[in-house]
This record gives C-alpha cells, structure tokens and sequence, in this order.
C-alpha cells in the first residue's frame, strides 16, 4: 500500500525530480493539450509558426540587410538573420510562455496536487514544436542559397537546442515565481525580451562588436547563435570554449531557477 | 496492518492576510507606495526587522487532529471560513500545512471544483483525456473507463464537439461523469453538488452512495447541503475558527449545528490582539427595528454597525465591506467613501460606522461578509472575516411569481415601464 505523508515542506528533496518522472504522462497531456489546441485550425496554426519567423525575416533583411547594409559575414543575409531568427524565437518564446504559465493555469493549480515544474516544462516543449515547423524554412531556404549541412552542424544542433532550453526553463522558471507574487510583472516582460534581442547577435554578426564582443558573451544565447550560425553557414569556426561558457552560464540560471521556483512553489496555491 | 486510511496529526495553517482571496501584490503599487511615502515605509520597515510591525497572520487551521477508518464516508461540515477547504487542500497537496503531520495509506484523488482544466476549444472527447490526467488518471486507465464515462455523462452525442458549445449543464455533467470514475483509495469531494440540475444532482448523489457503500471507498465530502450529507455520511465533522468543535455520528452533529447556527449572535466582539494601526473592535448586525439578528426578512432594511479604533494615523484608508454568497462568490465590494472616491485621512480616536443595507437588495439566502480598514490593493489594517447573516423570505413577491424559488443573489427591483404599442 502507498503510503504519503504530508509535512510542512522543505524546499528541496530528490522525491520532487522522481515525481516530475513520476507525472510524465501529464506532461504530455499539458503539452498536447496546447498543441492541439492551437494546431485545431491546422491551417492557421501551421502557417502561424511558420509566417512569424519568416516575416521577421523578410522584414529584417529590408531594412538591415538591404537599407542599412549591416554587414552579415559574407553571407546571404536572409539566411544568415533566419538562423539566428529560429534559436531566437525558440528561446524567447519559450521563456515567456513560461513565465506565464503559472498564471495561465491557476485554475488548475489551485485546484489539483501534480508538481507544478511540468508547466514550464510542458510549454517548452510544445514551443519546440514550432520550432520544428519553422526550422522546415531554414531548409528551403538552404536548397535556394546552396548551403549544406556538415557533419558536425548535424551533431551540434541538438547541443544547441538543449542549451536554448535550459536557458529558458532556467529564466522562464524565476519569472514564473515572480509573476506568481507581483502579477504586473508580465506587462514588463514582452519589453525585456525584446531589448534582450538587440544584445544578442541576431540581427548582426558578433564580430560586428569587436574587442568589445566578449560583452555579448556573458549573454548564453550569443554562444548558441554564433554556434548555430558556424554549424550551419560555416561563417566561422565553432567557439567552443564560448559554447561551453554559455551553458555554464545556462546551468547556473537552470539551478537558481529550480531553487527559486521550488521555494515560492509552497505558497503558489496561497497566492493564486 | 492498521485500517486508520487517514491519520492527521496537529495540523495547523497559517496565512498571511495580505495574501487572503486572491489579492495580490502588484509591483508597480508597492513601488509608488514607497515613493509616496517613503518615511511610512522606513518605519514599517523597521519595524517588522524589529519584530514590532503588525503581524498580519491567521490561522486558518489549528491543532487539528483526526483518524479515518477505511471505507468510511466523513462530512465536514461548518460555516465559510471556518477551515473546510484549507483542510481538504492540504490533504489533497495542493497547498502544505505549516505544521503537523498526516499520513496517507493510499491514493488521493480530489474533485475540488469538477471540470477542472476543461478546454472550451478541445471536444468533449478531448477534455476526458485531458481532465482525466490532471485528476491523475493515466491513459490505460483512461482508455478502459471511457464508454462508462460517457454513458453516466450522457452526452454521447457531442463527443467531437467543442466543449464551448456545450450548455454548462452539460459540461458539468461530462466533469463530474469522469471524476466519479477515478478510483483512488481516498476521494475528497468538495461543493460538487452545487452545480447541475435536480436530476443530475440525484444520479451524483447516487453515484457517491455507490461509490462509497459498494466499493468501500473512503471519502471525506465538503458541502453547505447538510441534506446530502446527512443522506451519505456516517460521521461527520464541524470546523468552527479553524479547530474541530465536534466529531462523531452525523445526526448528532447535524444536530448541534443547528442549535448553533439558531442561536448565532449576531453580535461579534473582538479581542484587542494586535499592535495594529486600526483595530476592529465590534461588529454587529442589527435588524430594522434595531435589535441584533442574524437572520433578517428580506422586506426589511437593516444595519451593519462596526466599532473600530484607529491607534496611529493612517494617511489613507477607508472602512469596507466585502459581501460574500455562502458558495463565495464576492458580490459587493463597498466602502464609506464609494460616493466621494477618495480615500480617508484617519486620525487616532474611536469610530463608530453604520452601514445600511436596503431591503430586496440580496435575495433570499444565507451571506457572509468580512468588514476591514483598508487601503484597497495595497494594504489591509485590520480585517474580520466570516460575519454570517441569513435574508428570510418575508412578504416577498416575487418569490410568487418564480413559484417558490429563489433565483439570483441580488433581489432588487427594477422599474419595468412597459406600454402597449399596438
């Protein structure tokens, strides 16, 4: 027989990660639940995930590319701002739905025990979806300007996308907590993300920056475009030791933010 | 191997006031809090690191100990506020008590609001999945129960229809259908029958006593109608201010609740407690003849009187009201200065407030309102909870015309100008 006891709570233990396990299937049901949903109306919903990027792009390549000629490495620049664009909207994406999905789902966590980590985690998941969607224009996009994929990009890709994630989680997970306790926060958000775009390089190449790009550095998403772009345009070489930095720094979030969440998680029930 | 299912040791929760009905916090007020009174907030500040700031805590819970048998079927019963829904949400995990301990031998299942997690936009189809999950189904589980789940739903018929498009009878009915089919050791059940109409309220009714008299499952059930409880429950519980008052055989309890609630003073005195700015000494509910009542016919006019001291100046507040339907539903926010739009400067010294609430404005039913010195979304000085009062139906006609029921919370009545136009 199952046995459960209920204490006042400590803030961490190891039961909470097997628990996560534990609940998987309902991470799955969170995550198809908002595909499904939003894919309901597959036109729109698939031409949604994949006109956003692209119009970022085209409108980007207008006026950076075309008007104010930022310099793009020698690449195309469609190509070269849509492999940024990608990561970019995955990552930004994925963190504030995160943030939000405390709020998005109080009526069930004020009503239903499960632990509360699969929200984010099930958000993320589903963003990686449109992500996939989109990627499917990175290829096209790839045939038209003769580009091929190298080994290594192949391998990398992944790497990139679970540093991304982590990112995100991590970030989206500190978020989460504080727009449980100050529900304004999330007004503020869209602009902050929208700064963070302007100081990682999307729109322009890192070495735009100069000696002054290891600023961009402590930034973890410049480390996986730069990569991202490396991999696929072949660029420049693959920093590694810039990669590496960056999902230093990505773990480091991901801790703070599992800390941070899992303390305020006890009273998200009381605040809701 | 013991049979006691539940074992609930010393269980106590504490809340924070100013985390009491959803009211939040918003960044931007506690910021220009700070920058309108800087001084005020140095001194809270201060004070709280000095351990003299108000506290603003309450236990919602305490001392709270019992055992449940297996197999047997407990009611709790008791007035709003008293501490039923904080001790079904701890045994159910949603939130964690502050101190005590319970022990579980066996699966929890709760229903604490059916059609939790319901998609308007997915088909009802979709929402057994996905309800069935978040209430802790897995998808085998799910998969074998369906035909049954949608036969007791008995909404065969829309299955691939959007739930937006259901009646909300009909979405009710396909919710409780798939919580009444989860099987856990324990089920916790709270207001379910609140919802649906008669013939459904029955056939829940029906299902609770099966699943609790053939199936022997345990099952603690919230509700205000004592009727179901009297019908399914064999013990029964009344919370009173956060404490068990009496538990035992629930003809008994029912009974002393009763008696209780008859001879409810209407009048509530408070004991000086805290070293708040205000403090809220008395509140009493008087009838129109001025004499104390709890419960008042609905065709006459009545008052609520609040006796209140403010201890240090308060630059801004005001005295409010916050009335509640007994399923807690906020109906009327109100305030002494709803009129002017301003609030008050208070200065030190006694207050005394008399609130008149005009006949026919609630219809015929049982309320609860807490009355506070507040300054709205940023800070409560001192908040009582819970006064009861119940509005008779007395020389009401519209009760008439509607055959006997009492349909809506507000009774007011409107003026209809209706001509003939051909």
């Amino acid at each position: 027989m199952e046995q459960i006891i209920i204490k006042p709570k400590k803030i961490f233990s190891w039961n909470d990660f097997k628990e996560v396990w534990q609940y998987r299937e309902l991470l799955y049901f969170f995550a198809w639940r908002e595909l499904k949903v939003r894919y309901k109306q597959t036109a729109i919903g698939i031409s949604w995930a994949i006109f956003q990027p692209f119009v970022t792009m085209v409108v980007f390549s207008i006026f950076f590319g075309g008007l104010i000629k930022v310099p793009s490495d020698n690449i195309p620049y469609p190509i070269f701002v849509y492999v940024g664009l990608l990561i970019w909207q995955f990552f930004s994406a994925s963190l504030s739905d995160a943030s939000n999905s405390m709020v998005a789902n109080q009526p069930i966590i004020t009503k239903v025990y499960f632990p509360r980590l699969i929200l984010p985690i099930s958000t993320i998941i589903t963003k990686f979806v449109d992500f996939a969607v989109s990627a499917l224009i990175l290829v096209g996009m790839m045939f038209y300007y003769h580009f091929t994929l190298h080994l290594v990009g192949m391998l990398i890709l992944p790497l990139l996308i679970l540093i991304s994630f982590t990112a995100a989680l991590g970030g989206g997970l500190i978020l989460a907590a504080i727009n449980v306790k100050y529900r304004d926060v999330r007004y503020v958000l869209p602009f902050f993300i929208q700064l963070l775009l302007y100081v990682t390089p999307v729109i322009y190449p890192a070495s735009i920056a100069g000696k002054y790009s290891w600023i961009l550095a402590i930034n973890p998403m410049t480390g996986v475009i730069k990569a991202a772009q490396a991999a696929i345009l072949g660029n420049a070489p693959i920093n590694w030791l810039l990669l590496l930095i960056s999902f230093t720094i990505c773990l480091v979030i991901l801790g703070s933010g599992v800390y941070i969440f899992k303390k305020t998680e006890r009273f998200f029930a009381d605040i809701l | 191997m013991s049979n006691q299912i539940i074992e609930v040791k010393n269980i106590g929760k504490k809340y924070n006031i100013a985390h009491q009905r959803g009211k939040y916090i918003a960044l931007r007020d506690v910021l220009t809090n700070i920058l309108k009174s800087p001084f005020h907030f140095l001194v809270k500040k201060t004070k709280a690191i000095a351990g003299l700031a108000s506290k603003e805590e309450f236990w919602a819970l305490k001392n709270v100990s019992f055992t449940v048998e297996r197999g047997e079927v407990i009611g709790i019963i008791g007035r709003n506020g008293a501490g039923k829904s904080t001790l079904l949400k701890i045994l159910s995990q949603i939130t964690p008590p502050t101190e005590g301990e319970i022990i579980l031998n066996g699966r929890v299942g709760s229903l604490l609001e059916v059609g939790t997690g319901f998609h308007p936009e997915l088909t009802g189809r979709e929402n057994i999945f996905l309800n069935g999950a978040i209430l802790g189904m897995t998808r085998k589980e799910i998969a074998r129960k369906f035909d049954q789940i949608v036969e007791f739903s008995g909404v065969e018929k829309f299955l691939d229809t959007p739930v937006k498009y259901y009646s909300s009878g009909m979405s009710v009915r396909l919710a409780f259908s798939v919580a009444a089919h989860l099987e856990p050791d324990i089920l916790i059940i709270d207001e379910v029958l609140a919802v649906g109409d008669a013939e459904f309220q029955k056939k829940c009714l029906g299902k609770m006593d099966e699943i609790t008299k053939k199936e022997g499952r345990t099952v603690l059930f919230v509700s205000h109608n004592i009727d179901a409880v009297k019908s399914l429950c064999t013990k029964t519980m009344l919370l009173d201010k956060g404490e068990i008052k009496i538990f035992g055989p629930t003809e008994k309890v029912v009974e002393y609740y009763f008696n209780k609630i008859n001879t409810l003073n209407s009048i509530t005195t408070y004991d000086e407690e805290k070293n708040n700015d205000a403090q809220i000494n008395k509140i009493s509910i008087l009838n129109s003849q001025e004499r104390p009542a709890a419960q008042i016919g609905i065709n006459e006019p009545f008052y609520i009187e609040v006796e209140y001291e403010i201890k240090n100046p308060i630059g801004q507040a005001v005295l409010s009201l916050e009335i509640y339907s007994i399923t807690g539903e906020l109906l009327l926010f109100t305030t002494e200065n709803d009129k002017t739009g301003e609030l008050r400067k208070y200065e030190t010294g006694k207050y005394h407030a008399r609130i008149v609430i005009p006949s026919f404005l609630f219809n015929v039913g049982n309320y609860y309102f807490n009355a506070s010195v507040v300054n709205p979304n940023v800070e409560y000085f001192d908040l009582k909870r819970n006064i009861n009062f119940e509005i008779l139906n007395i020389d009401n006609n519209k009760n008439k015309i509607l055959k006997g029921n009492n349909w809506g919370k507000i009774a007011t009545m409107l003026d209809y100008s209706v001509k003939k136009i051909s």
